[in-house]
């Protein structure tokens, strides 16, 4: 397979941290996704791409546990906690918030925040599967909790000074501006310390010159945190700059895959964006 | 900014701009009493005198109904106009706007005295007002705490519950059958209860799991109902519809005391109650746990995403709002001595759902303004009698059209970061 040019960092560089296998999502008669195989490794930065209702959302939605894939296998390789396991962890049809807990963190197309609450409390939210504060807790508000709490607070504050809103921290979410939100949307997915950060279309809606600092952002992050990433996106430029790899997707099926250059060349991409302009 | 532009008209005449709305509200206004007029033309002006068989016209009673229907839909109009207003400016801020009486009530050196006086007042309350003022409040009191009970249930977490009434009754009876048929007391039901109420919330909060909205509202209602109609019916162990008497007033170190005293002792029960009550919400609020309600009341598949179990948080919710409410169904056998299953209608659901709605979905302040508010104003308006019901609902109504989001509005934590900590 192709090497790497730019995104190796970390020693356990080029192992695996998701590997899927032959993954199929039927809804009724309709087949959203047909045998798909891809590997994210270490470190790496991986693009999927596709024409509009490709499929690139439902496969987000099968990995992450929010569908139950028809058929196929999906295997997760956390890199530290409790259950960590060199065979991997089969995570199909996995609870949701299990998969976020085990260190893969999304972000949605549609921005999913909680609009009532500030920013900084969106990102705590990502901090409730590291903290364990319960009922008793939380009211007898011992020294243990007081320390968690803060913790939570310090930590959630970071995750927004590294995506450049601390100045927006007790703002409501629903009053940030679009771009924002998108990037919160991030900090939040960063706080659960994921090992893989799941970005569908972060660029929606944002004008050149915020892509090119939300591109700039994900190399930080990457680097910073060690994490991996899979990245759907419409912005080729953004797409063909960032990624080790690329994932074509087309009707449910993955119809080519390598480094940006050469899926750039496939005649099989050229073909299935010919007349194409999903970049809106 | 660009916002701003489109939707300000750039009228440069301000005063042309007054004109031109006060000719349209008038114009409004008008129509809205000729049609009413007209709507009330046979009740209001015809008068049939069936036994002297005469008809007369009272033209006069025209002109009373065209003129107050006039004023009154003029300074509707007027009204809604400035709320528009103000929701439009609100809109177009990004910062949120905060009024000068929220921003006085954000500031503990006013709150903290505001408190110790309200504290204060609570606890002289029974030596200055009579018996019947005290035992109103303590009424009050128990809606205060089963608001906030269910401000946790459908406030926080965004659940929707129409049998909350259930827990209640769940309290109620676990007190009246265990005082009648083994005679123990208050104190010893008391956490017995809670743990009946924690147990049937969980009881009702695992089949309801899946269901959200509607759906929830409609199973829940329907829960409400069946606890009711059980205890109507199961006669050999709830007594039916005659319910049971005679249920023993909480015991004070085994001295006995006067009705009027039982008065004072159950205010000051209800009293710690509700403060132990708001302390337990308002410090679970802004909790690691309160922020999960949060976020699952606003988005139920960002909040799972985001490593919260939707499960445990849900049923957490739901046994801790039960809880509360079948303490106060314990105060509540103890402070009426007697009760039946038509203490636990629908009509008490609604009631309650009502505290939380009009006093504001999540906040503390709000549902406990919102309880007295409508526990209290159906009590002082008797005075009116058959107007009780009507300002009562005209109330409830205004509330909803110029508050939206209740008396108060929830407001977050806002947190103060050490910069140099936090790097
Ligand atoms: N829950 C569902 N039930 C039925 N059909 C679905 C469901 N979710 C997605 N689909 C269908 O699956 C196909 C793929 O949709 P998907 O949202 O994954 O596309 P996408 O690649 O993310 O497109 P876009 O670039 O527009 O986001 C579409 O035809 C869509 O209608
Ligand atoms: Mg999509």
């Amino acid at each position: 397979m192709a090497q790497n040019p730019t995104g190796m960092n970390g020693q356990n560089a080029g192992q695996a941290v998701l590997s899927v296998r032959n993954v199929s999502m039927n809804f009724g008669g309709l087949r959203a996704l047909s045998e798909v195989d891809v590997d994210v490794r270490q470190g790496e930065v991986v693009a999927l791409i596709g024409p509009n209702g490709a499929g690139k959302t439902t496969f987000f939605n099968c990995i992450t546990g929010i569908y139950t894939p028809s058929e196929g296998e999906i295997t997760a390789y956390p890199k530290s906690g409790k259950p960590k396991r060199a065979d991997g962890i089969r995570i199909n049809g996995m609870r949701t918030n299990l998969v976020c807990e085990l260190g893969m963190a999304r972000t949605f197309q549609n921005i999913r925040l909680f609009p009532s609450m500030t920013a900084l409390e969106n990102v705590m939210i990502g901090r409730h599967c590291r903290t364990s504060t319960g009922i008793l807790g939380a009211v007898l508000r011992g020294p243990g909790t007081r320390r968690e709490e803060q913790e939570v607070v310090d930590k959630s504050f970071e995750m927004l000074t590294k995506v450049g809103l601390e100045k927006l921290a007790n703002e409501y979410a629903r009053n940030l501006p679009y771009g924002a939100q998108r990037r919160l949307e991030i900090a939040r997915a960063l706080a659960t310390e994921p090992f893989l950060l799941l970005l569908d279309e972060p660029a929606a809606g944002m004008n050149p010159q915020e892509t090119e600092e939300l591109k700039q952002m994900v190399i930080r992050i990457r680097e910073e945190f060690k994490v991996s990433v899979l990245l759907i996106e419409h912005d080729m430029k953004m797409v063909m700059s960032l990624s080790d790899r690329i994932y074509v997707m087309e009707y449910g099926r993955i119809i080519s895959t390598g480094t940006p250059k050469e899926v750039s060349e496939d005649p099989q991409v050229i073909r299935a964006y010919l007349g194409e302009d999903s970049d809106a | 900014m660009e916002r701003a532009n489109i939707i300000q008209n750039p009228i440069q005449n301000p005063i042309q701009n007054v004109v031109r709305h006060v000719v349209r509200h008038v114009k409004q206004a008008l129509v809205a009493a000729v049609w009413l007029s007209f709507l009330t033309l046979p009740i209001m002006v015809i008068r049939v005198d069936t036994v002297e068989k005469t008809v007369t016209w009272r033209w006069m009673h025209l002109a009373y109904m065209a003129v107050g229907s006039f004023v009154l839909a003029l300074a509707w109009y007027a009204m809604m106009e400035r709320r528009n207003k103000s929701q439009a400016k609100k809109e177009l801020e990004t910062v949120e706007r905060v009024s000068a009486l929220a921003g006085m009530l954000a500031d503990p050196r006013i709150t903290r005295p505001l408190m110790a006086f309200g504290l204060l007042v609570a606890v002289a309350f029974p030596w200055f007002f009579s018996l019947y003022q005290t035992n109103i409040l303590v009424s009050a009191l128990i809606y205060v705490v089963l608001g906030l009970g269910l401000n946790i249930t459908v406030g926080l977490a965004g659940l929707l519950d129409l049998g909350y009434v259930a827990f209640y009754a769940v309290g109620a009876y676990t007190y009246a059958l265990l005082n009648h048929h083994f005679h123990l007391g208050f104190w010893a039901v008391l956490p017995l209860g809670a743990v009946m109420g924690a147990f049937f919330g969980i009881l009702l909060g695992f089949p309801v799991l899946r269901l959200r909205g509607d759906y929830l509202a409609i199973v829940t209602l329907g829960f409400g109902q069946i606890i009711r109609l059980v205890l109507e019916n199961w006669s050999a162990f709830s007594y039916g519809p005659s319910g049971i008497s005679n249920i023993d007033r909480p015991g004070l170190f085994g001295i006995s005391y006067s009705v009027e005293q039982a008065t004072t002792y159950m205010y000051y029960i209800m009293l710690a109650l509700v403060l132990l009550t708001i302390f337990v919400t308002a410090r679970l609020k802004d909790s690691r746990i309160g922020r999960a309600w949060l976020a699952l009341r606003e988005d139920e598949i960002a909040c799972q995403a985001m490593g919260i179990d939707n499960t445990r948080a849900k049923l957490m919710a739901f046994s801790l709002g039960a809880t509360l409410a079948a303490l106060m169904g314990v105060v509540f056998a103890a402070k009426t001595t007697f009760i039946n299953p038509a203490s636990f209608t629908f009509m008490e659901s609604a009631m309650i759902l009502a505290i939380v709605v009009l006093g504001g979905m999540g906040s503390v302040l709000g549902v406990i303004l919102g309880a007295f508010l409508l526990m209290l104003l159906p009590e002082y308006l008797r005075a009116f009698s058959e107007y009780r019901m009507l300002i009562f609902g005209a109330t409830m109504v205004l509330i909803m059209v110029f508050r939206p989001e209740g008396l108060v509005r929830a407001k977050r934590k806002v947190y103060t970061i050490n910069v140099e900590a936090a790097g």
